[in-house]
């Protein structure tokens, strides 16, 4: 009996966004009395952190500081179209849709400080930090919050933007199968190093090292966020979820919440990353998604790991101690002259 | 079955509920008190979300009977922070970024808590050994690990500044 270790290795490439395309997005943003900028959606932060990429993004496009942006999320009775936060597609989808908003609202702001500085709109620029200015004329200068009460107040005007992106569903070509499935895809590629107790079967990850390519970071804080709780979540399928740990017999299936099997705080790994950025074409600021992506290399390469480990080679999931144990028996077998190496049971 | 007036302590503040007989003390501090930080994940002790401190040592409030803090002081994570600053764990959280959908973060901050007013210097061990019984789906444990030695260090060189 022995603890082997193992390394393996696994990469993949993640199209963002729904396959074929069809998934549209879509953004609409106002700015209230008091200049501050509201952003209304129907998608959803699932804690990954797309209020926050939204607001930079407005804030990036609009010219005005990120802590003018507001954020109102998901409420699909009153927002405007989403498909949802799903595919790692809202970052892209979003905020593509946002910067059209933008945009728009942008322009409106501009012809009212236009007028109000009794300057040409193509004149104006703004400085990210809540001013309008005019280029070339230091001192002929207003505040976006200014401008906001005025345009409502004394010009009767709205300063809003509505924006919608769409990547056109792909049809597939009856003759040859040639279709467009994705709009941008992110890349990466993990080694993972485990410890494989021969007597027990248990399986410890010791490190999970990743390379990422996604685009541009909105975000760099979130992104490495993303990367180290999904290499938690892709060792967790690796080793030990499943609703039917006893498939076949489904009388010992977990029945709730404390009987269903995840790692804990113990059993993290030493999780690093590096992280490259080649922009997309067409993301916002050439960002491409990275979520999802993010727990599925590390599977493969936990697996390839135990076989480097152990020489058995395993092809279901979870890799149960139990899994672990009869390949290194069916494994013996076959050395001793035996059956074939099989990862079944008997 | 009949109904009793429970006395306690949450936070700085005497409370009295009447209350049913079992009725948890997360049910009472979430939805008889509002203390919304209190929250609701399994209700079998299984995820650790519902954390507080009962006389300074954590418990699963999902799990534990109202009666049983009558006379007692119970702190849930609205008395942490000072009125012009966060608690250093909490900004220890934050500066880590150890939350991403934040649900699980209550009962973290608290068992962590729980964990630096015991020992001040806890070693990596130590830490996941107080983390041990809190689930967190989004992080990975490593960035809440790191907050909770980064907090230790911070109220380590607080305490030195005041001696």
């Amino acid at each position: 009996m022995a603890k082997l270790r193992g390394t393996g290795i696994a990469a993949v490439n993640y199209p963002t966004g729904m396959n074929l395309g069809g998934d549209p997005s879509q953004a609409l943003i106002h700015a209230t009395t008091s200049g501050s900028f509201v952003v209304t959606l129907s998608a959803t932060d699932l804690g990954q952190g797309l209020r926050t990429v939204i607001a930079q993004i407005a804030a990036e496009t609009l010219g005005v500081g990120v802590d003018d942006v507001f954020i109102d999320t998901a409420d699909t009775d009153t927002g405007p179209h989403d498909m949802g936060t799903f595919a790692s597609r809202a970052t892209h989808r979003v905020g593509n849709a946002v910067i059209a908003a933008a945009k728009e609202a942008r322009e409106a702001l501009l012809e009212v400080a236009a007028e109000e500085l009794e300057a040409s709109r193509d004149d104006l620029e703004t400085d990210g930090l809540g001013n309008i200015r005019v280029r070339g004329a230091p001192g002929r200068s207003v505040k976006v919050t200014d401008i906001a009460s005025l345009a409502q107040f004394t010009y009767g005007r709205t300063i809003s933007g509505r924006g919608a992106w769409m990547k056109p569903r792909s049809a597939v070509d009856p003759e040859t199968g040639a279709m467009d499935p994705d709009s941008t895809e992110a890349h990466a590629c993990t080694v993972a190093e485990v410890e494989v107790d021969t007597e027990t079967g248990v399986v410890t990850v010791i490190s999970i090292k990743s390379a990422y390519e996604v685009g541009r970071q909105v975000n760099p804080a979130l992104v490495h966020g993303q990367i180290v709780g999904g290499a938690w979540m892709g060792m967790s399928h690796a080793l030990y979820e499943t609703t039917t740990p006893y498939y076949p017999d489904p009388g010992h299936r977990p029945k709730d919440f404390s009987e269903y099997l995840m790692p804990g705080a113990h059993e993290t790994p030493e999780i690093d990353c590096v992280v490259l950025e080649y922009p997309s074409s067409n993301g916002p600021y050439g960002v491409k998604g990275i979520g999802e992506m993010t727990a599925n290399s590390p599977i493969p390469a936990i697996v390839n790991a135990i076989y480097h480990a152990t020489g058995v080679r395993i092809d279901e999931l979870p890799v149960t101690p139990e899994l672990v144990l009869r390949g290194l028996e069916a494994k013996e077998r076959h050395a001793s002259g035996g059956v074939t190496p099989s990862t079944a049971g008997d | 079955m009949v109904s009793s007036i429970v006395s306690f302590q949450v936070g700085d503040r005497e409370v009295e509920v009447l209350v049913a007989p079992m009725t948890t003390l997360q049910t009472v501090l979430r939805y008889q008190l509002g203390y919304t930080a209190v929250k609701e994940g399994c209700r079998q002790g299984g995820c650790g979300s519902c954390a507080v401190l009962v006389d300074g040592e954590p418990v699963l409030s999902c799990l534990l009977p109202v009666e049983d803090v009558a006379g007692r002081r119970v702190t849930t994570l609205e008395a942490l922070a000072e009125p012009d600053a966060l608690h250093p764990i909490q900004q220890a959280f934050i500066d880590h970024l150890a939350f991403q959908c934040g649900y699980c973060t209550p009962g973290m901050v608290m068992v962590s808590k729980a964990l630096l007013d015991r020992d001040p210097d806890p070693s990596r061990a130590e830490i996941l050994d107080a983390l041990a019984g809190n689930v967190c789906r989004c992080t990975g444990y490593a960035p809440i690990a790191e907050a909770v030695a980064d907090a230790a260090r911070v109220l380590a060189s607080r305490g030195a500044q005041s001696r």
